[in-house]
């Protein structure tokens, strides 16, 4: 398949709506030469010959590790769970509209 | 610098002895990390803590209680291990703030021997990084030359335990971040087999490569710690089984077969470098150990498969960080994607925005294909490879970065930095063991030498690093 190794700006918007990531206008000019010779580095790849190899995800052999669906207690009250949440509203995350 | 310390087995003796107590020792501890401040090797000292720790285990030795291996012996945690009682920050601004709700696996089978955390490391943020300079908050120094970078990502830890502050330290080790710093600081840095110890409670970078690093004096010292942290874990999915007692270090390197890495001492590597390897093998020859040259084809790509699989890994763990749950969260936005979008605009440093958009890209409908598959499939051949040389090979040596220490601010092009990866990366790829050890300097800076043995030989690995470190003395 055609690789596009040179990213535009537009592209560059692209994937930070993907990313859900807000970037300045230094960020956007800056990312799009970065990331362009970083894919231009890493398209090496294309050019290796695959014979009939599969993709590897997991190295030491593991296959579906399971546990018991059984409740667990881990011993912490909901309390010490929110302790972090930014916004909380009797016990629960309060996060912004979201239609606005 | 601080007085070196004793082997951490003598200092538990001494604990155990009541020739010393766990009080002296953080305090002597807690004094080191005072002095030694401008190295900035440090987010935070976790003093009040480690006093405590060390009343109580003082007291039950009094009491005639049975104390734990590790009984009054101060450690430094890499600050992206959750710790009670402290920040986890994994030196991001996203993260400031954030108090651990639980424990990591490892940190609570090292406190449950008796060692004390004293303090939490610094790191390129989130471990983006090889010399701590994407730490969001300081870079810290090198022990030796101030004007040189540690290496990294755990170099906090690596500079840490050079400088003596601690007897030991935990890093972590996703593409050398324990073994690059060890190499440009100056210590035994070990990356274990993938899934040796747990991951559970540590920030996570790359799922498939994020492995548990231990910064330590000597191999023997590591060794200890291992054995104290490794074998399976309920909280982590991907533990392995543990070998029986990664302390027993006695081996013989007669007939030893070690494959010197064909690929990685030509072009590109530094003369001094090239120079402290080539004498190790000459040591180990020397010693019985029959060292070859052994070529791994595909090794000079396994850095393009770690850039793509690496941030695509990323950007889905560090989706987590979504403003709402905890960390920053940014309350100017007025509805909920906003507020997506600015909390991780303002909180996630360059570096990890960096490698968000990469791991976007190539986890893109369309690129898929192209690149992380591909990638996934160059591993394969990266593993085989390995595999293969593991068959006519006991262990696999090399240099472990291509230089020393580089300047502070040498490599602000990010591929330039990620290019000082190039020889960490595969052990991570194949998931195999690793080890950097000292061997020497070169106009005052320290040269790492690289082993790398097949999974799950972490065992023979430390004991192979042992007696050659011994060599190299």
């Amino acid at each position: 398949m055609m690789i596009m190794a040179k990213l535009k700006r537009d592209d560059i918007l692209k994937l930070a709506q993907l990313a859900r990531l807000d970037l300045t206008e230094a960020e956007i000019t800056e990312f799009a030469d970065e990331l362009s010779e970083i894919l231009q580095y890493v398209e090496q790849l294309q050019s290796v010959d695959m014979a009939d190899l599969k993709p590897t995800n997991q190295v030491t052999g593991l296959t579906n590790v399971t546990r018991k669906d059984e409740p667990v207690d881990y011993g912490y009250a909901p309390k010490d769970l929110l302790k972090n949440v930014p916004t909380v509203q009797d016990d629960l995350i309060k996060v912004k509209r979201i239609i606005a | 610098m601080a007085d070196q310390w004793l082997p951490i087995a003598d200092l538990v003796t001494a604990v155990q002895a009541k020739k010393t107590t766990a009080a002296d020792l953080v305090e002597r501890s807690l004094a080191a990390l005072a002095a030694q401040q401008d190295y900035q090797a440090i987010i935070v000292t976790l003093a009040d803590r480690a006093r405590e720790r060390a009343r109580q285990i003082d007291a039950e030795i009094a009491n005639g209680k049975k104390v734990g291996r590790l009984a009054g012996v101060p450690f430094i945690a890499k600050d992206n291990f959750l710790v009670f009682g402290a920040e986890t920050t994994a030196a991001s601004n996203i993260l400031k703030g954030f108090s651990a709700p639980y424990q990591a696996t490892v940190i609570e089978r090292l406190e449950a021997e008796g060692a004390i955390c004293v303090a939490k490391a610094n790191l390129d943020a989130f471990g983006h990084g090889a010399s701590t300079e994407n730490s969001d908050f300081f870079t810290t120094k090198n022990p030796h030359d101030t004007t040189r970078v540690p290496g990294g990502s755990s170099g906090g830890s690596a500079t840490a335990v050079v400088l003596n502050m601690a007897p030991f330290a935990l890093g972590t080790d996703t593409g050398g971040s324990s073994r690059q710093p060890a190499s440009f600081s100056g210590c035994v840095g070990y990356k274990p087999t993938y899934g040796l110890m747990s991951r559970s409670g540590i920030v996570a970078m790359a799922s498939s490569t994020d492995t548990v690093g231990t910064l330590a004096r000597s191999v023997s010292d590591a060794a200890l710690v291992i054995d104290v942290m490794a074998g399976p874990d309920a909280w982590d999915a991907t533990t392995i089984e543990r070998q029986e007692n990664y302390q027993d270090l006695s081996t013989d390197l007669k007939g030893k077969k070690i494959g010197i890495i064909k690929e990685w001492m030509g072009e590109g590597l530094a003369d001094n470098v090239k120079e402290r390897i080539e004498a190790a093998v000459a040591k180990l020859q020397a010693a019985g150990a029959t060292v070859t040259e052994v070529s791994l084809p595909s090794l000079p790509l396994a850095l393009a498969v770690y850039y793509i699989l690496v941030p695509a890994e990323i950007s889905s763990n560090l989706s987590r960080y979504d403003g709402q749950r905890y960390g920053y969260s940014d309350a100017s936005a007025k509805d909920l994607e906003a507020s997506y979008r600015k909390s991780r605009e303002v909180g996630f440093g360059k570096e990890a925005k960096r490698r968000i958009m990469i791991g976007t890209y190539v986890l893109s409908s369309g690129y898929y294909d192209a690149y992380y598959k591909k990638a996934q499939t160059v591993r394969t051949k990266l593993i085989n490879e390995f595999n293969a040389a593991f068959k006519d090979y006991d262990f696999l040596l090399g240099p472990v970065a291509p230089t020393t220490a580089f300047a502070l601010g040498a490599h602000k092009d990010p591929l330039q930095m990620y290019l000082c990866d190039v020889m960490t990366v595969a052990a991570s790829m194949v998931g195999c063991p690793a080890i950097s050890i000292p061997a020497g300097t070169s106009e005052k800076l320290p040269v790492g030498l690289q082993l790398m043995a097949p999974q799950r030989a972490d065992k023979e690995l430390l004991a192979l690093a042992h007696q050659t470190e011994e060599l190299l003395v």
